[in-house]
């Protein structure tokens, strides 16, 4: 069933945690919603879960208004980032339990009941451990209960809450993969919190990537990270680079030199460029560039990552460069120049807020080619 | 046998169950632990074995036919049965209170939380003597609502129902007090995982929160259902002492000890000092019996 968020608001006393936020998902969709604690996620899931009853602003299931009804009667599934498991109930009957507190003309008969359950910890791959009591699963066993428990009612919408934030790494991954495969074996349109980009990015159709009570950008993970629309989710997807540089005709300046770059159509003035450590090309002679000495060196995987410093007042840059071509030791000087970036006009931390993210001016990306012929 | 909150708060399973921890972290040298536990069980012998043995001394000083016949005076046998009635109605009702509130406590944001929480710490504050002397104040004849309650034959004081009052509103602290850090602790999101899964209120109250209380609860009535049998200060101000009336069993104590029937007094004695011992083996059996299931219920 696809679910709909219209305008919604939610204040906790007068604190906003949510700012009106629309947001509109496709039912059989795997939506992540990614960002930082304290940014919202939790809330708006219990929102569209009917846990809490939003400030303004309305929820659509399907075409029903489901704002008007109580979280009985939307008939979601939630797992809840700590299990929420019955303790004193088997696993079984944890499964089961949705079932049976249906009222008598909506109920399974009993064996059908059982029968439900037991193909559900199959799906979920616990068959045999039926009799079991929660406490005597592991955390991810607990986990998958949850879900199992979850998906028994048929569900309009699946939520889960950090649904592996208290696992350890390895299950971690497991448990991901594991999930998209039953989600595209089940088809039910599923909401996950999270706080871990890689998980959101790896698992999801679209990501909704939120900050301080608002949605800042929807979008498939390709999207999201190749083409963020704000400072916020530059710095908050993968690794970025954050530069104060100067507009000057249509060049961009940093500090006293021009870098060879251009942004034609944009007035005068400071700005930010952003750019990845792996989106630059290395220079040889500097007609126009970036120049910094290598301060640190690292190793990862394929990878060497130099941290160089541009000057005084800069913060380092970070740059990612094959280990062959990044031979040279500490200490050396580099020319480099960003092949993919974005310039953002206003503070990072005005352009977070909603009202602001109108001014600040995102400029196209450049082409390759086209910087290539301005040097 | 103590009442106090205190007491009953140490020994509540819960802080049990930290001990050893407690006792692996510390590192006291020996000989102030050996002093420690020295002088522990010197107090509890003290002051509770000892006053214990005493009265069971006392009660069995003429020997057991006397204490049998001591027992089945009327008067002493109507003060046996008015005290089991008043606890039989007591109990229950502070039962449902004691959940209701801890409920409402601990899983609820409302305004005048921190005063409901005081307000239920009340009857352990006040004396009870005042707090009997409140419910003569009430329903006095020289009360606001006196007067219409005698014109419509409405006996409150001096009656089982004044007396029920007082024991309600002494015992009533035991089971909210049990239960509402360990609500608070378990938190509500099994009872939203319950209500997400299409179940009643009542269906959640009754098959996820009730057994995740239940032995909070039951520790919180035996200690509750003591104090009701035991409680002498409030209801000996709302009693009246009308003899094999509204004497309940420590009333009948005090009168039978002011006779100087000093067999009879303390017969009476044992068999409260018996009703309580019964509770705490009650509950001690409970716990070993299900000790694993209330070890998970902990643990998970
Ligand atoms: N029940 C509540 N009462 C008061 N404030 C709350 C409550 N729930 C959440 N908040 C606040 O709302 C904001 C968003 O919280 P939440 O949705 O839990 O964030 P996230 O899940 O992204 O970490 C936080 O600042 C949090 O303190
Ligand atoms: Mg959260």
């Amino acid at each position: 069933m696809d679910v709909r968020v219209h305008n919604i608001r939610k204040e906790f006393g007068r604190f906003p945690a949510l700012d009106d936020v629309s947001l509109d998902i496709r039912s059989g969709e795997l939506i992540a919603l990614l960002g930082p604690s304290g940014s919202g996620k939790t809330t708006l899931l219990r929102l569209v879960a009917g846990l809490e009853s939003p400030t303004g602003g309305t929820i659509f299931f399907g075409d029903e208004d489901a704002s008007q009804k109580t979280v009985q009667q939307r008939n979601i599934g939630f797992v809840f980032q700590h299990y929420a498991l019955f303790r004193h109930m088997t696993v079984l009957d944890n499964v089961a339990f949705g079932l049976k507190v249906r009222p008598g003309h909506r109920r399974p008969p009993a064996a059908e009941i059982r029968k439900r359950a037991l193909d559900l910890l199959e799906l979920v791959q616990l068959s045999g451990l039926d009799k079991r009591y929660p406490a005597q699963l592991s955390g991810g066993q607990r986990q998958r209960v949850a879900l199992a428990r979850a998906m028994a009612v048929e569900p309009n919408v699946l939520l889960l809450d950090e649904p592996f934030g208290a696992l350890d790494a390895q299950v971690r991954k497991e448990l991901r993969k594991w999930l998209r495969e039953i989600h595209d074996r089940t088809g039910h349109t599923t909401i996950f919190v999270t706080h871990d980009q890689e998980e959101a990015l790896e698992l999801a159709d679209r990501v909704v990537v939120m900050s301080k009570g608002a949605i800042e950008q929807v979008g498939t993970p390709d999207e999201i990270y190749d083409h963020p629309v704000s400072p916020f989710v530059y710095g908050f997807i993968g690794q970025s680079n954050c530069l104060a540089v100067t507009l000057q005709n249509g060049e961009i300046w940093f500090e006293d030199r021009p870098i060879g770059l251009r942004a034609p159509a944009e007035p005068d003035g400071p700005a930010n460029l952003h750019f990845r450590p792996h989106d630059i090309e290395l220079i040889d002679g500097c007609g126009g560039c970036l120049a910094g000495l290598v301060t640190a060196s690292r190793r990862v995987a394929g990878t060497r990552h130099l941290e160089l410093d541009l000057g005084r007042t800069h913060p380092p840059v970070e740059i990612e460069l094959p280990p062959e071509r990044a031979a040279a030791g500490d200490h050396s000087r580099i020319a480099f120049r960003p092949t993919k970036w974005k310039l953002f006009r206003d503070g990072e931390r005005q352009a977070v807020v909603a009202e602001a993210k109108s001014e600040s001016s995102p400029i196209e990306m450049q082409e390759p080619t086209l910087v290539a012929q301005a040097s | 046998m103590s009442h106090d909150p205190t007491a009953s708060s140490v020994a509540s399973p819960g802080r049990q169950a930290a001990l050893p921890q407690l006792a692996a972290a510390t590192s006291e040298s020996r000989l102030a632990r050996l002093t420690l536990t020295i002088t522990a069980l010197a107090f509890v012998a003290l002051f509770l074995l000892l006053p214990l043995a005493a009265v069971f001394t006392e009660a069995l000083r003429k020997g057991p036919a006397e204490f049998v016949a001591a027992l089945g005076d009327a008067e002493t046998f109507s003060a046996i049965r008015l005290t089991l009635t008043v606890a039989a109605i007591a109990v229950p009702l502070n039962l449902v209170f004691g959940v209701a509130a801890a409920w409402a406590i601990a899983k609820f944001e409302f305004k005048g939380k921190a005063f409901l929480t005081t307000l239920i710490d009340l009857p352990f504050s006040v004396s009870p003597v005042i707090s009997g002397l409140v419910f003569v104040l009430l329903f006095g004849s020289h009360s606001l609502i006196g007067p219409w309650l005698q014109s419509h034959g409405i006996q409150i004081l001096f009656a089982v129902p004044g007396l029920v009052l007082a024991t309600v509103f002494v015992t009533f602290p035991f089971v909210a007090r049990e239960l509402i850090p360990l609500m608070q602790e378990q938190g509500s999101s099994d009872e939203e995982a319950a209500l997400s899964l299409g179940a009643s209120g009542w269906q959640t109250f009754w098959h996820v929160t009730l057994p995740n209380i239940k032995w909070g609860l039951l520790y919180g009535v035996l200690l509750c259902n003591a104090r009701a049998m035991g409680e002498f200060g409030a209801v000996s101000v709302v009693s009246g002492h009308i003899r094999g009336e509204t004497n309940t069993m420590p009333l009948q104590v005090e009168i039978l000890y002011n006779e100087y029937n000093f067999v009879a007094a303390f017969a009476v004695a044992a068999l409260l000092a018996l009703l309580a011992l019964i509770t705490l083996i009650l509950k001690t059996a409970l716990e070993i019996r299900y000790s694993a299931e209330i070890a998970a219920s902990r643990r998970h």
